[in-house]
């Protein structure tokens, strides 16, 4: 009983880095561009196939293990810049100031033809990466044998939050941003470059979403179509938590990862009925998610 | 005008509906899932004039594709008409209940509740032995007031059926955009506020759309389903509800008939795409949706609007005209701006 209770602690604890690492860059991008970015499945599965590749021949040639931990955060934040910048350079800037939901449909429209890019890249065949696993180890606890990758793997979540939430309220970048979020139109005024932090928001969104697929590609089967079904998960979090807020992500992100371990230890079968049932209950008790203040109303 | 419309679309449905038998069976199939779809789309067509895309529509085109496809399974029933009949009530009823929470939503929080609710049906659906769990089950063939087709008369009745759903309800939705509260629609979309002074239920209106919506889609869903002649849990997946969001796009919100177009170039251009470019597809797609909504906001209906304003346009003389058309039709018929 208690080991089940500490089993579905553990589980959800991983689940909950992971969905973390996902949701954060997604929150971002919406909160600074008030864009939901359906690309951001792409960016999962664009660090799943690079970190998966890259990292796999790196450890085939035999070089020195904490290399390549390094080479794929190196890798992801490379893959995010490029994606980040041609996305919102070339296409998103086109559709600025049209409707919310229209621009979810060109982001849908840049997802699918990603989809395909993925496809002529890596072509159809399935790619696992098995070395950090096995160098990572496994550690008893308790009774459990947990495995070393896992426990990194929270460790670097939180390592992420932390980082995330101290930008945002210390240094000036994330001071400038916080004023975008509250009131574009007053930050102009003020004489930032909004213009500027649209980029800069989008690019680094772009790298925490590759980031959370390099990371995970070890944990993955990566193969096509995953970042169809990351993209609702992050969706999920982002909703519970509310969207834009990264403390909210944390928060929506914990909720999701120990309901979900929760269901796949006692009723297997409700594993994904309760995580979207949670989100549709948040969403229909407060509609702006559980971490964001109330919007005054805009006429 | 409106006799016009009623007039070329009941020509043109009884053109179609005679030269079925001739043509190639493999476009006859396209076309009765393509119209099949159609009614999803004409669903979306009237939230999209008040302003409201639901990521989630999917959920009422699986209930009513699974209603018809366990009916067949678990009773003796196999009549079409008895079938589409209770998809529409459970799918209409389902739309009704969901609404009461949807109908107070805009947006982004109504994209996203609907795609939650959708996905929550999804999730039971794959994890349900008894439904047929991801693999999804057979939907038996219907007979017609008794009268059961053999092979190849089975898909030509299906065709005619689908042509006759298809052609009722774009006649019932024009009318409905013609009444009181279909015309109110744009003006949600224009000024919520405004609307509620004048003493309109903006709640109970969008209510309304939506439950129509969700009925059209549960019929669509039905024939659907007995043009596949299978259901499985995808149907009820995001990526659907993107799909028919997407043929919405492609076609425009501008008249009841673009609905029909729209779904059934989407159609054509997802066999030819899949056929020409078997990896590539999705990127064809996507590069479409992307220059449809980049260039043709109105989608590829406002395409015959123009067409058609043209003349007068030249009439009036000076860009003015023009500039003063466009503004009418975007006023008058589209959501997008």
């Amino acid at each position: 009983m208690l080991l089940t209770a500490f089993a579905i602690v553990t589980d959800g604890l991983v689940y909950a880095a992971y969905l973390f690492l996902v949701a954060v860059g997604l929150t971002l991008i919406f909160g600074v561009m008030k864009i939901l970015n359906v690309t951001h499945g792409s960016f999962y599965a664009f660090g799943a196939y690079g970190s998966a590749i890259a990292v796999g021949i790196y450890f085939d040639q035999g070089f020195p293990a904490a290399g390549g931990f390094l080479l794929m955060i190196v890798v992801a934040m490379a893959i995010g810049l490029v994606l980040g910048l041609v996305l919102e350079r070339g296409l998103l800037r086109l559709v600025y100031g049209k409707d919310e939901v229209v621009v979810v449909l060109v982001t849908y429209a840049a997802f699918l033809i990603l989809e395909d890019v993925i496809q002529l890249i890596w072509g159809t065949s399935s790619y696992a990466l098995y070395q950090p696993l096995d160098i990572a180890g496994n550690i008893d606890v308790g009774g459990l044998s947990l495995s070393g990758y896992d426990i990194g793997l929270v460790v670097f979540a939180m390592l992420v939050a932390a980082g995330a939430s101290f930008a945002l309220k210390y240094t000036r970048w994330g001071r400038v941003l916080t004023v975008v979020i509250f009131d574009r139109e007053l930050a102009a005024a003020f004489g930032i470059n909004v213009s500027l932090v649209y980029t800069l928001t989008f690019v680094v969104g772009a790298m925490l979403g590759v980031l959370g697929g390099a990371v995970m590609a070890p944990k993955i089967a990566v193969t096509l179509g995953i970042g169809v079904e990351v993209i609702v998960l992050a969706f999920a979090v982002v909703a519970i938590g509310g969207m834009g807020s990264v403390g909210g992500a944390f928060v929506g992100a914990l909720i999701v990862g120990l309901c979900r371990a929760a269901a796949v230890h006692l009723v297997p079968q409700i594993e994904l009925f309760v995580i979207y049932a949670v989100m549709a209950l948040v969403l229909v008790v407060r509609p702006q998610g559980l971490f964001t203040r109330a919007q005054p109303r805009k006429i | 005008m409106a006799a016009r419309s009623i007039i070329i679309g009941t020509l043109t449905f009884l053109l179609v509906a005679a030269a079925a038998p001739a043509l190639p069976q493999w476009l006859v199939s396209l076309a009765t899932v393509a119209f099949a779809n159609a009614l999803v789309v004409l669903g979306l067509v009237i939230l999209w004039r008040a302003g409201l895309v639901p990521f989630g529509q999917a959920l009422y085109y699986a209930i009513g594709a699974y209603t018809v496809a366990l009916i067949g399974r678990y009773s003796e029933m196999r009549d079409v008409f008895l079938m589409i009949a209770a998809a529409a009530v459970l799918s209409g009823l389902t739309a009704f209940l969901t609404g009461l929470l949807l109908a107070r939503y805009r947006e982004i929080f109504f994209a996203m509740l609907s795609l939650a609710m959708s996905m929550i049906l999804y999730s039971v659906l794959v994890k349900t032995e008894t439904l047929g769990s991801t693999d999804g089950f057979h939907v038996e063939q219907p007979t017609y007031l008794g009268y059961a087709p053999q092979g190849n008369m089975h898909l030509l009745v299906l065709f005619w059926l689908v042509l006759a759903c298809g052609a009722l309800s774009a006649l019932l939705v024009s009318f409905y955009f013609r009444s009181v509260a279909g015309s109110l629609a744009v003006p949600v979309r224009d000024s919520e506020i405004r609307l509620e002074f004048l003493g309109v239920s903006v709640n109970r209106l969008i209510h309304l759309n939506l439950v129509i919506a969700g009925t059209l889609a549960g019929i669509g869903g039905a024939l659907a389903a007995f043009a596949v002649e299978h259901v499985d849990p995808d149907m009820s997946y995001w990526t659907t509800s993107g799909g028919f969001v997407f043929v919405t796009i492609l076609a425009g919100a501008g008249s009841v008939a673009a609905a029909f177009v729209g779904s059934f170039v989407f159609e054509l251009l997802k066999s030819i795409a899949y056929d020409l470019l078997p990896g590539t597809w999705q990127m064809f797609l996507g590069a479409a949706l992307l220059v449809t909504i980049l260039f043709l906001p109105e989608g590829i209906g406002s395409l015959f609007v123009r067409l058609r304003r043209r003349p007068e346009a030249k009439a009036m003389g000076a860009n003015m005209g023009a500039n003063m058309g466009a503004n009418m039709d975007a006023k008058s018929t589209s959501v997008l701006s």
